[in-house]
């Protein structure tokens, strides 16, 4: 296509293309269609046109999911201390970790705090894609498990917005532990009858997958949303073979038993509330 | 000594080991000459002999961390099969997960290791090609992992301990693994294991690798081999993905921090089991020794205390896990303008009903 040619030839004229003012217009990665961006966020960051649901940060996510202003944040300042001392490519974890926080305006991959949907009081922890791929490191585990016991001791319904690359590699087994960490914390809040529903948004994969993503009474995701163990590039590296379309997607998921249901940014709220409703005792 | 010099005649060398393994070609040529022109050269050879001892202990005193997985990857390490064999009596394997099939890469069954009635749930790579085939290389699929937990609940049921023996590469990623769930099979397991009613050991024989070690590897207690290691991701896969060059993996391997010695210092494993000098393939016999000692030592240990207080021990054991490596920042706490209070929220928001 003659969009993405690198050359400056658009089939009139040499001359370089104006840039379009930037952050006005964002183009949806799946029909490409370009969207003009206020009438996309009055939208909840969703396409009209093909209703793709573009992945958007902890903040977003809050806005959309809790009744206006009535999240109330615990541990905001949490932060990791760099366990392993972790240096690579002539930088540092913890300089990766300043800079993230700059970019993403986030202190960690994951909020947590109490919150109302609906009107119903509910425990809502949500990661941030936009920090370190929304990677689980120690942070992530104790947050998760500080809100669980928070859950527990309020008998409030805990939801998580699930969204993340997997384990944070920079922190090593300290990483790898919080998966065991995180489901402990969960089979103690189903040993307490606690309800628990996990929200699956893209893109969920690996250590958050193969941990507290699927331990959820009801499992709930995103249309579209790449929900892995192994992501499709290691895959598709490992065994060298073409993966079938779709695969790995909600849908997918879905077919083969792993997810309840799929459901649109719009309608989250309404299926929390409800599902809430039928779990109360 | 004897003993020692003998079993590393047959054993391969490592490409840090040159020094040895020039020394033990002298040995070998001294022997041949000696018994070619009959000239007595016994003073020499033990000479050699004990210097050969002394520079394996100066290589395997400081094994870097790459090393240390060139070792744990060794053709020849023990694998599960040469525990089974000499150190699990009466071993009675118990196959499949009743639900799809019977994952070779993950054996499970009862057996005795001293004269303690366990289940062992061991993860197998095979030795030679057909059997490592057989057991896809050691990469357990979800069946493997359902196996582990069914075979797990059959022991909690009459009150056998579980003893795991950890040794992948990983999990397989595989399109098959995908559908049937490799992710919520594992993490079932982890869920599982925090709360299975027996004390369970588990020890890292081999290569520990990320959540598909993890998925056997919940319990009271965390051992690892000397020379083992246990990773969040493979070398190789950390060198491509934080390094950006999968070449890179040596200096990976040195900055994941996951070997015994490292992972001991950070308190995420409670005992490092001794190998043999030169690693655990240069004698199969001691390994194994040192390992049924710690497995006999450490369930009479659990078994003096009720299984209330190792279950409360277990979930504060993984509930801490990392919580040290976090920290409270106080300075930025102005950042985020959107929290209100809870109870304004509440005065606002009155439940809704839905339509």
């Amino acid at each position: 296509m003659a969009k993405n040619n690198t050359s400056n030839w658009n089939g009139y004229s040499l001359k370089p293309r104006k840039d379009m003012p930037e952050g006005l217009w964002v183009k949806c990665p799946s029909c490409e269609n370009m969207l003009y961006r206020t009438a996309v966020e009055a939208n909840m960051d969703v396409c009209a046109k093909c209703d793709h649901h573009f992945r958007i940060p902890a903040s977003k996510r809050i806005k959309y999911l809790a009744d206006e202003g009535s999240f109330d944040e615990l541990l905001a300042n949490m932060t990791s201390n760099d366990p392993l001392n972790f240096k690579f490519r002539g930088t540092s974890y913890k300089n990766r970790i300043a800079e993230n926080e700059e970019k993403s305006n986030a202190v960690e991959a994951m909020r947590i705090g109490k919150a109302f949907i609906k009107g119903r009081g509910v425990m809502l922890a949500v990661m941030d894609s936009s920090f370190l791929m929304g990677s689980m490191g120690a942070v992530v585990g104790e947050k998760f498990c500080v809100a669980v016991d928070t859950a527990i001791e309020d008998d409030l319904p805990f939801i998580v917005v699930c969204c993340s690359g997997g384990a944070r590699m920079h922190e090593g087994v300290v990483s790898l532990g919080q998966m065991a960490k995180t489901s402990a914390a969960i089979k103690k809040l189903d040993s307490a009858g606690g309800l628990y529903i996990p929200i699956l948004t893209d893109p969920t994969t690996g250590g958050v997958t193969a941990s507290f993503a699927m331990l959820g009474d009801c499992i709930i995701a995103e249309p579209k949303a790449l929900i892995a163990f192994a992501g499709p590039r290691t895959i598709a590296e490992t065994i060298k073979v073409e993966l079938p379309e779709g695969f790995q997607r909600a849908e997918f998921l879905v077919e083969h038993g792993f997810v309840d249901m799929i459901v649109s940014r719009k309608e989250m709220r309404k299926e929390l509330a409800r599902m809430i409703d039928y779990c109360k005792k | 000594m004897e003993e020692i010099v003998n079993s590393i005649d047959q054993a391969d060398y490592l490409p840090f080991e040159d020094k040895v393994a020039g020394i033990d070609r002298q040995i070998k040529e001294l022997y041949h000459l000696s018994s070619l022109k009959g000239i007595d050269y016994s003073a020499e050879i033990r000479r050699l002999q004990k210097e050969q001892v002394a520079e394996f202990k100066r290589i395997y005193s400081d094994l870097s961390a790459w090393q240390t997985v060139q070792v744990a990857r060794h053709p020849k390490r023990p694998l599960l099969n040469d525990y089974l064999d000499s150190m699990v009596k009466d071993f009675r394997e118990l196959h499949g997960d009743r639900c799809f099939g019977d994952d070779r890469a993950i054996v499970t069954g009862f057996g005795q290791i001293g004269r303690e009635k366990v289940l062992v749930v061991g993860q197998n790579k095979g030795r030679v090609t057909k059997e490592k085939i057989e057991c896809n290389f050691g990469c357990a699929n979800p069946e493997g992992y359902r196996k582990a937990l069914c075979k797990m609940r059959f022991a909690e049921k009459f009150g056998l301990p579980i003893v795991t023996f950890i040794d992948t590469p990983g999990a397989y990623p595989g399109i098959g693994a995908e559908e049937r769930g490799q992710a919520q099979a594992i993490a079932v397991n982890l869920m599982e294991m925090s709360g299975i009613r027996v004390p369970i050991i588990c020890i890292v024989i081999g290569e520990g690798g990320s959540g598909g070690a993890l998925g056997i590897g919940v319990g009271d207690r965390m051992a690892m081999l000397e020379y083992s290691y246990y990773s969040v991701i493979s070398p190789e896969g950390g060198a491509a993905i934080l390094w950006r060059d999968g070449s890179k993996a040596e200096l990976a391997a040195e900055s994941l921090k996951i070997t015994s010695k490292e992972l001991y210092k950070l308190g995420l494993i409670d005992s490092v089991i001794r190998e043999p000098l030169g690693g655990a393939h240069r004698s199969v016999h001691d390994t194994v020794y040192n390992v049924q000692n710690y497995i006999v030592k450490t369930i009479r240990e659990l078994k003096r205390k009720s299984i209330e207080v190792i279950l409360e021990e277990r979930y504060q054991k993984l509930r801490n896990i990392g919580t040290d490596a976090t920290v409270i920042m106080s300075a930025k706490a102005e950042k985020r303008p959107e929290i209100k209070s809870i109870k304004a929220a509440k005065r606002r928001s009155s439940v809704e009903t839905l339509s």
